[in-house]
């Protein structure tokens, strides 16, 4: 069975970002990038359905500039088998993000396409439902287990209020939410292996796909500052704050 | 033209959130229909046809609906598509799920997470787990997006809506197999005008013990952030953050939380913000209205003797 990974460049976790000064995005520039870290945990249990004998082949994708082919062979250095980046320096919406996706899914046929279920930039929690939608298969979000047993894919999902157990058919698109696994770190022969893993590169026109536009950012603003309070010495001062300044007790 | 909004409900009960995304719907302007896809939610179909402002509830009432699974549910959707110009769902786990496959289908793009109304075409929505908000235009002749419903209040409940009733259904490729939800007789997350919250300084799933007290005293709901989750102190649900739930009651008390973006991202909208941590360098205190540095296993049990 062979799996497919999309995966994406993201600023990383840790690094705080700012509003840049002409209100038109947000300051990337010279800021620590990284593998979107829900991608990375879709790429180890990828990985781990390889090292159990149920997948036979992984395979990650990326849809970004140049630079990114950086995520696809961190992916690689994981255990990803081969790299297929999609090079652009658009920057796309999810919709045609997926439409790109889904044309590689086109070519690459897998039986199992698993992907972080948000990026921490966008925060739009969109690509793996669309991509599901534009290839007419089921899907399950938000996973924290996943099993393929007798030809089926058998996923615990973390939905509002607790835990959700479906089974689905394959070809199906599954999107990782945090408990799904703890990614491991890439030892370093296997990044210097990574580097000679194969890595394909298509433009969006060698793809055959129409891209539309959808959406204008007319703004990019900080968020209202919340002021600083007060620190208080007591637990009843507190109490006394609480009913008599805040009124919310 | 019109705005169709997807009810979120559990099959017995509405949900307030479906309340605040009508909320959303009345700022943009036009009729507003609400679809109920469900199975036996007939107590779901009354109480949205009581939402303020609402013209028709669509009812999809059949057994392939009572999971509200993406599939099939986006398909309904898209159905019924033409007649709105605009499609709203509550960003909860079931809106994620299923509204980007209906934004999909019909070809246009999907705002997420939307929290201001601009114009008909132009909403606010937090990128960079609220690190920034993007004011977006879309250029889409349908409008799809979900709605952060921590942002809007909900409308009230003295409308008198008719039912029509869809028979069209479609099958779901995926199966259901079992459900494990957590009980509990608090008030939900989302709709909690109190929450208590309990981070990795907890240190066990029994000390979450004095936080159940301390929110059942105010009537409150339990949160935790993601390291209380991730070590396994409380079920997945009770997560406030970026990727979990975002909450904005009128009091929101950090108990042992130092305070990550993450965590702030889904609670910086409180509107009294209390933090309770030993360590005074905690980036919590900068946002929280009232600091208390304290030990918490002796600052809580004093709290509840005290409120």
């Amino acid at each position: 069975m062979k799996v497919l990974v999309p995966v994406k460049r993201v600023v990383d976790a840790n690094v705080k970002v700012r509003v840049n000064a002409d209100n038109t995005g947000v300051d990337t520039a010279n800021l620590k990038m990284a593998i979107n870290p829900f991608c990375e945990i879709a790429v180890e249990e990828a990985v781990r359905l390889k090292e159990a004998g149920v997948a036979s082949e992984v395979v990650v994708v990326t849809v970004g500039p140049k630079v990114a082919q950086e995520q696809l062979r961190t992916a690689m250095a994981l255990g990803a088998d081969r790299g297929v980046h999609i090079e652009t320096d658009e920057e796309l919406v999810p919709l045609s993000i997926a439409k790109l996706l889904n044309a590689v899914q086109s070519k690459e046929e897998a039986q199992l396409i698993i992907l972080g279920k948000q990026s921490i930039d966008g925060d739009n929690n969109q690509t793996g439902q669309m991509l599901a939608a534009l290839g007419k298969m089921p899907q399950a979000t938000f996973a924290s287990e996943v099993k393929v047993e007798e030809g089926q894919l058998a996923i615990t999902r973390e939905i509002d209020g607790g835990l959700q157990s479906i089974t689905l058919p394959l070809p199906a698109v599954v999107t990782a939410d945090l408990r799904l696994n703890e990614p491991r770190y890439a030892k370093l022969p296997n990044i210097m292996k990574a580097k000679r893993k194969p890595l394909e590169t298509f433009s969006i026109d060698d793809l055959g796909v129409n891209l539309k536009s959808h959406q204008k950012v007319l703004k990019v603003t900080p968020p209202a500052e919340r002021k600083g309070g007060v620190m208080l010495a007591s637990v009843a001062e507190l109490v006394e704050k609480l009913k008599n300044e805040a009124k919310v007790i | 033209m019109a705005i169709l909004v997807i009810a979120e409900h559990d099959n017995a009960s509405l949900k307030l959130d479906t309340a605040k995304v009508v909320a959303c719907a009345q700022a943009i302007g036009g009729d507003v229909d609400v679809l109920v896809a469900g199975h036996e939610c007939s107590a779901v179909v009354e109480a949205t046809t009581k939402l303020s402002g609402v013209r028709s509830v669509l009812v999809a009432d059949a057994a392939v609906y009572a999971n509200a699974f993406a599939d099939n549910t986006s398909e309904l959707i898209v159905g019924i598509a033409s007649d709105y110009e605009h499609i709203l769902a509550a960003a909860t786990s079931h809106g994620k799920d299923m509204l980007p496959r209906v934004s999909a289908l019909l070809d246009v793009a999907q705002l997420s997470e939307v929290v201001e109304v601009v114009s008909p075409d132009t909403f606010v929505r937090p990128i960079y787990a609220g690190s920034a908000l993007a004011t977006v235009q879309s250029l889409d002749d349908k409008k799809v997006m979900t709605v952060r419903s921590s942002a809007f209040d909900a409308v009230a409940n003295d409308g008198a809506a008719v039912t029509v009733s869809i028979e069209k259904i479609s099958d779901s490729l995926s199966q259901f197999v079992s459900q494990s939800l957590t009980e509990s007789e608090r008030p939900e997350l989302g709709a909690a005008s109190v929450v208590v919250s309990g981070g990795r300084g907890l240190g066990s799933s029994d000390n979450f013990a004095i936080l159940e007290q301390l929110a059942d005293k105010l009537g409150g709901a339990l949160g935790a952030s993601r390291a209380a989750v991730d070590a396994g102190f409380v079920p997945n649900d009770l997560q406030v953050g970026q990727t979990g739930k975002i909450v904005a009651p009128d009091l929101y008390i950090a108990v042992g939380i130092s305070g990550a973006i993450q965590h702030l991202a889904g609670m910086k909208d409180s509107k009294v913000i209390v933090a309770i941590n030993k360590d005074p360098e905690a980036p919590i205190f900068q946002i929280a209205d009232y600091g208390l540095e304290a030990d918490l296993f002796e600052a809580v049990p004093q709290l509840l003797e005290l409120v």
